[in-house]
This record gives C-alpha cells, sequence and structure tokens, in this order.
C-alpha cells in the first residue's frame, strides 16, 4: 500500500507495461491489478491525501468516503469480472485502453477536486473510443468518432462549467453543488449527457453495440455510472431529476421491445436502470441515495453478466440479432443459465440483486407520496421484465431453433459469467453485505411478505402477459430493421444540413475565386490598355520633345513661386 | 457442429411441453394471487399500504399485465412510424 495513493492511478501506471511484457506475465498482471487496487483502497481507509495548490486552487487527489467507496469497490470487481472475460484478448491496443479506461474512471470516484476530476473524466472518454474502434470496422469507425465528439462535448461543457463555478463560489472542492445557476446547470448537463439523459442518450445505444466482444461488457460498467456517482456526489434532491430520470425508465423500454440487436436491447435497458438511479438521486433522503449507490452496485453485476452472454453468443456465433438466433440453449447451457440469472436480477426476482436494492427507490418514492413516479417506475419494473427479463433470453437462447450449433463459450468467459452469476445471487441472498458499504446507516428490510409477494404478483403476471401475447401470436416478430431514435436528428436532417452549409460555402468560395479573379482580370485589361505595348504610356518621345515638357513644368513653377 | 436432425430431442422440442409451461405460469399467477384474497378477509396476510390504489385486490398483478400488454401494442404500433432497413443509416 502507497499513503494516500488513488487506486486508479494503479491501473494507469500499469497500462504503461503491458505493451513490454507478454504471455502469462501480462495475464497474471491485468487480473492482479483489481485486487491490488482493492487492497489499496481498504488499506488506506476514509480519508483525504494529495492535497496541493495549483494557480491559488486546492487539488485534493485522493478521497475516500462512504459514497466513493462503494462504488469504487464495484468498479474493482466489475473490473477484476472483466479482465477475466477478456483473458483470451491477444489484443495489447484494447488490454491498454481497457486499463487507462478503468484506472480513469476509479480515478475519477476518488477524486476530491473538479480539476482532478475532470482530468479523469476526460481521460475515460478518449480512452474508451478505442475500445469501440478495436472491432476495426467502418461502423465501429463511424459510431465511436459520434461518441467521441459527444463524450468530450461533456468535457468542454463541464470545464466550462467548473470555471464559472470557481469565479462565483472560490472553490473547485468536488462536495454537493446544487442547481443553483448557470456554472451548476453547466456541470449537471456535463453530468447528464454522460448519464444519458432523454434526448442526450443516443451515444449509448450507438456506440456500445459497435464495439468488441469484451470491450462492450468493460463500456457498459464505467461511464454511465461514475455520472451517476457525479449526479449523487453534486445534485442529491435536485429536483428536476424526478423527471428526468421517470422519463429514462419508460422511453427506452419501448425501443427495447422492438431492437433486434441485443446488446442494443441491453443498452436501452442499461438507460432504463439509470432512470431508477437518476430518480433515487433526485428525491435526495439517505434511503434514496442508498438505494441509487445500491441499485448502481446491483446494476453492474447483472448488466455485465447480461452483456457477458450476449458477448459469448456473439464470440461464438457471430451475431446477435435476435431474428437470426434462438435454440441456443442446447449447445450454450452454461452460458443459457447465466444469462437467465442476469435476467431475473435485472426483473428483480426476490433473491437476487435487483430485488434488495430497486426496492429503496421504489420505497423512497413511496414514503415521499409520489405517486405517479411510484407508477411509472411499477410500468417500467414491469417493462424491464420483458426487454432484459425475457427478450434477451428467450430470443437468444430458446424461441424458435435457428439450427445454429456451437461451442459453448470459452472458460475464461464463463468463470467470469459464474462470479457475476453468483454476486447477484449473493446479494440478493445476504444483502447486509451490501447495505453494510451504503453511505448511511440502512434500516431496511426488503424480505417482508407483502414486498415479496407484489413484487412476484407484478413479475409473474408480466410473465403470463409475455406467454399470452407469444401463444396468440400477438407479440411483435424480431425483424431486422433500424428503429429511430434521436439520434436521427443529428444523422440526417443536421448531417443534410451541415452537408448544404458545405456546399453553400463551396460555392460562395468559388464565387469569391471566380470574381476575384475576374477583378484581377478587368484591372489587367484597363492597365493593359494604356500601359500596354504601343499604349498611351508605353510610348516612347523623343528627348527634345521631353526637354520642352520639363522646361515648360519648370517655367509654371518658377512663375507660381516668384509671384509673391 | 452437429446434425439438427440426428441430435438428442429435447424436452422443449415438444410443442405440448410449451402448453405445459404456459399452464403452470396460470396455475402459479392464481397462486400468487391468493395472498390478496387472503387480505380481503383478513387471514395470513396483511398489506402495508403506502397507497389507497393497493387495496384493490391483485393491483400488483394486474397492473403488470396491463403495463405490459400496453407496452408491447404501443411498441408495435410505433414500429410503422420508427422502422427503417437496417442499412438506413450506411
Amino acid at each position: 500500500m502507497i499513503e494516500g495513493l488513488n487506486p486508479g492511478l494503479i491501473f494507469i501506471a500499469a497500462a504503461c507495461l503491458v505493451p513490454f511484457i507478454g504471455g502469462l506475465a501480462r495475464q497474471a498482471l491485468l487480473l492482479a491489478l483489481p485486487i491490488l487496487g482493492l487492497v489499496q483502497l481498504y488499506m488506506m481507509g476514509m480519508g483525504s491525501w494529495g492535497h496541493y495548490e495549483f494557480l491559488g486552487m486546492q487539488i485534493e487527489l485522493t478521497r475516500v468516503d462512504a459514497l466513493s467507496r462503494v462504488f469504487g469497490t464495484i468498479f474493482h470487481i466489475a473490473a477484476f469480472i472483466a479482465m477475466i472475460y477478456s483473458l483470451h484478448v491477444k489484443d495489447t491496443m484494447q488490454q491498454f485502453v481497457a486499463l487507462i479506461y478503468i484506472g480513469a474512471a476509479i480515478g475519477a470516484v476518488f477524486a476530491g477536486d473538479l480539476i482532478t476530476f475532470f482530468a479523469f473524466w476526460e481521460l475515460t472518454a478518449v480512452s474508451s473510443v478505442f475500445l469501440i474502434w478495436a472491432s476495426r470496422t467502418e461502423r465501429a469507425y463511424r459510431a465511436g468518432i459520434r461518441y467521441l465528439v459527444i463524450q468530450v462535448t461533456s468535457g468542454v461543457i463541464l470545464v466550462g462549467g467548473i470555471i464559472l463555478y470557481y469565479q462565483d463560489t472560490g472553490s473547485v472542492a468536488f462536495g454537493y453543488i446544487g442547481l443553483t445557476g448557470i456554472a451548476s446547470g453547466l456541470i449537471l448537463l456535463a453530468f447528464g449527457i454522460k448519464c444519458a439523459f432523454p434526448l442526450l442518450h443516443n451515444w449509448v445505444q450507438d456506440a456500445y453495440p459497435e464495439a468488441t466482444v469484451t470491450g462492450t461488457v468493460i463500456l457498459s460498467v464505467f461511464t454511465t455510472k461514475l455520472a451517476v456517482y457525479a449526479l449523487a456526489r453534486a445534485f442529491p434532491g435536485t429536483d428536476i431529476l424526478i423527471p428526468i430520470g421517470a422519463v429514462m425508465t419508460v422511453f427506452p423500454i419501448f425501443f427495447a421491445v422492438l431492437e433486434n440487436d441485443l446488446r442494443r436491447v441491453l443498452a436501452y435497458s442499461l438507460n432504463n436502470q439509470l432512470g431508477f438511479m437518476v430518480i433515487g438521486i433526485g428525491i435526495g433522503t439517505e434511503m434514496a441515495i442508498n438505494g441509487t449507490a445500491a441499485h448502481a452496485f446491483a446494476h453492474i453485476l447483472y448488466k455485465s453478466l447480461l452483456f457477458m452472454s450476449m458477448g459469448a453468443v456473439l464470440f461464438r456465433t457471430g451475431t446477435v440479432k435476435a431474428s437470426e438466433l434462438g435454440g441456443l440453449y442446447k449447445s450454450m447451457p452454461y452460458t443459457t443459465v447465466f444469462c437467465i440469472i442476469g435476467a431475473i436480477s435485472i426483473a428483480a426476482f426476490p433473491l437476487t440483486g435487483g430485488f434488495v436494492s430497486k426496492s429503496m427507490i421504489q420505497s423512497a418514492a413511496a414514503d415521499g407520496g409520489m405517486v405517479i413516479v411510484w407508477l411509472v417506475m411499477l410500468f417500467a419494473s414491469a417493462g424491464v421484465m420483458d426487454h432484459s427479463g425475457i427478450k434477451v433470453p428467450f430470443f437468444a437462447f430458446f424461441a424458435h431453433d435457428s439450427g445454429i450449433r456451437v461451442k459453448e463459450a470459452p472458460m475464461n468467459m464463463l468463470i467470469a459469467m459464474g462470479i457475476a452469476a453468483f454476486f447477484c445471487i449473493g446479494i440478493g441472498v445476504y444483502p447486509g453485505a451490501l447495505y453494510a458499504l451504503l453511505p448511511y446507516a440502512v434500516d431496511y428490510h426488503p424480505y417482508t411478505s407483502g414486498h415479496v409477494i407484489t413484487q412476484l404478483q407484478l413479475l409473474l403476471f408480466s410473465v403470463l402477459a409475455f406467454a399470452l401475447l407469444l401463444r396468440y401470436k400477438i407479440y411483435p416478430p424480431e425483424l431486422r430493421s433500424t428503429n429511430l431514435d434521436f439520434d436521427w436528428f443529428y444523422r440526417k436532417p443536421l448531417k443534410m444540413l451541415a452537408i448544404a452549409i458545405g456546399r453553400l460555402l463551396g460555392k460562395i468560395w468559388s464565387w469569391v475565386g471566380v470574381t476575384g479573379q475576374s477583378a484581377v482580370g478587368a484591372v489587367i485589361t484597363v492597365f493593359s490598355d494604356t500601359h500596354g505595348d504601343g499604349k498611351v504610356m508605353a510610348r516612347t518621345m523623343s528627348s527634345s520633345v521631353a526637354i520642352t515638357i520639363i522646361v515648360a513644368i519648370l517655367g509654371v513653377v518658377v512663375v507660381l513661386f516668384y509671384r509673391t | 457442429m452437429s446434425n439438427p436432425d440426428t441430435e438428442k430431442k429435447y424436452w422443449l422440442d415438444e410443442p405440448k411441453n410449451i402448453d405445459k409451461i404456459f399452464y403452470a405460469v396460470l396455475v402459479v399467477c392464481t397462486l400468487i394471487t391468493l395472498p390478496d384474497i387472503f387480505a380481503m378477509f383478513d387471514i395470513l396476510y396483511h398489506k402495508h399500504l403506502s397507497f389507497k390504489m393497493e387495496e384493490i385486490p391483485g393491483f400488483y398483478g394486474l397492473y403488470g399485465l396491463v403495463s405490459y400488454v400496453g407496452l408491447v401494442l404501443i411498441a408495435k404500433q410505433l414500429r410503422k412510424f420508427l422502422m427503417r432497413d437496417e442499412d438506413y443509416y450506411d
């Protein structure tokens, strides 16, 4: 342990070693890092380190408190699982950027001031895009560019907000900020972009499904949950977050029902899960913030489990399109079981992580008497049951048999999924361990008979609804398609507008060129008319005529000057 | 890879087993609604209410069923406006 060292920096420093070692040594390093980081985190204990003054601003490189520790802990666990899952990858570039990205996300969680936070925040953006580009396809390249533009925009807005905030308050401490004016508004907007607020969300669904098999698993963990952490740190109890979160829980589920690419379904589902966390932050009571932290913790586990299972399907079959898949339980039985565990966890069945975490936010809304939000969350929970609870496992592993026969997922992937599945169930069975990590003391008992029964009623009747819709052939078939979302506005009209403006500028430029040339041409013509060969100004004259003119001019001057 | 025609038959390959699952879901749903019936007569199970509407017997089940069907039907209609070719953006 190094006193006060931000655990994120361990990953970043070690990333620089990756290109120089290979084989087993590299694999050992990749697996050891999350453990080292976690040991560092818990050996340090709570506190604050690395205070420096930079241009008059107070820098605080490392700050460990209950809120940052719970997010940091799950980031380490998820990193460990992701490292096992991607142990077969031989791509040095991917391993390097993955470590930088993970390190930056962890570094940001433990940053005590906004400047340090901003530096790590930007690093997550520029490192993570390489996990998308690592697919090395044209689609991935373009999606990565769009992703990078949006991520960097978030960073630029954040730094603008920080500068204004520093001018207003004279402080760059990263604590409660609250929505009070332009400065805090910009910071909230920057966080909102990375948290995939409605209309700012499309980078998630656009980019994540284009990343590599392992890249998507890593991406799905960090960026958005870092934003959730930042919101929970700076904007707890900000009312506007409640309707924002409510919209987030609802609208992505419609797209998730329609979407064919199952990793994109999970990306919409991710968006919906973030909505629950944002609602919790908006409510802002101790129970709600606890719920948000717990939900982020459980969500990272089951969401990466689901992404891992779909990654395994993609790895073996070469596709994750629901329209092409089906019947895979026959050839990938273990992956099927793990996927189902992820599915029942996200759907929040009793004895899973989702049940003991989401219900805290739900109860916080009920305690606050927020009936509409409460009903919206119930509706969204039924929606989660559809797209992640049923659709993903059903269309990949069951439905009609596609005839695809492949090998089971590689051992390292199975182990990674097994660990995630173990945690999903473990938290559900023994929630006390998770509750002990939460920012505030927990006085909440998820396993009351009423809660278990009502939750089972909600979920089982959703299953019944699916069974009915399927039996009477009402459930919409999976079709190869693209569904228009808000990104249409910048991928079609805005693109056309940009192209049109480009054309217009081109026209103006060529007009300037042509007009300029003809103007110069006209001047040349005028001058060649007067100064050209044999023209007035170019004629030669005899010296006697020249002398006569000079004498005449001299005479005029003399007469003018001596007259007075 | 093995030939799907010659490989072993799975339990789920049999259409009548799919029916069995369907009926099992019906039975389970009925069972999980029973506590609400008990609660009406105040035996064994008491509801802890946050909102008035939770008094409706089977509220959660009905709400889940209606939400789910509504969601899927609305999404199906949205397809008319939102669905494009797979290579729409390419």
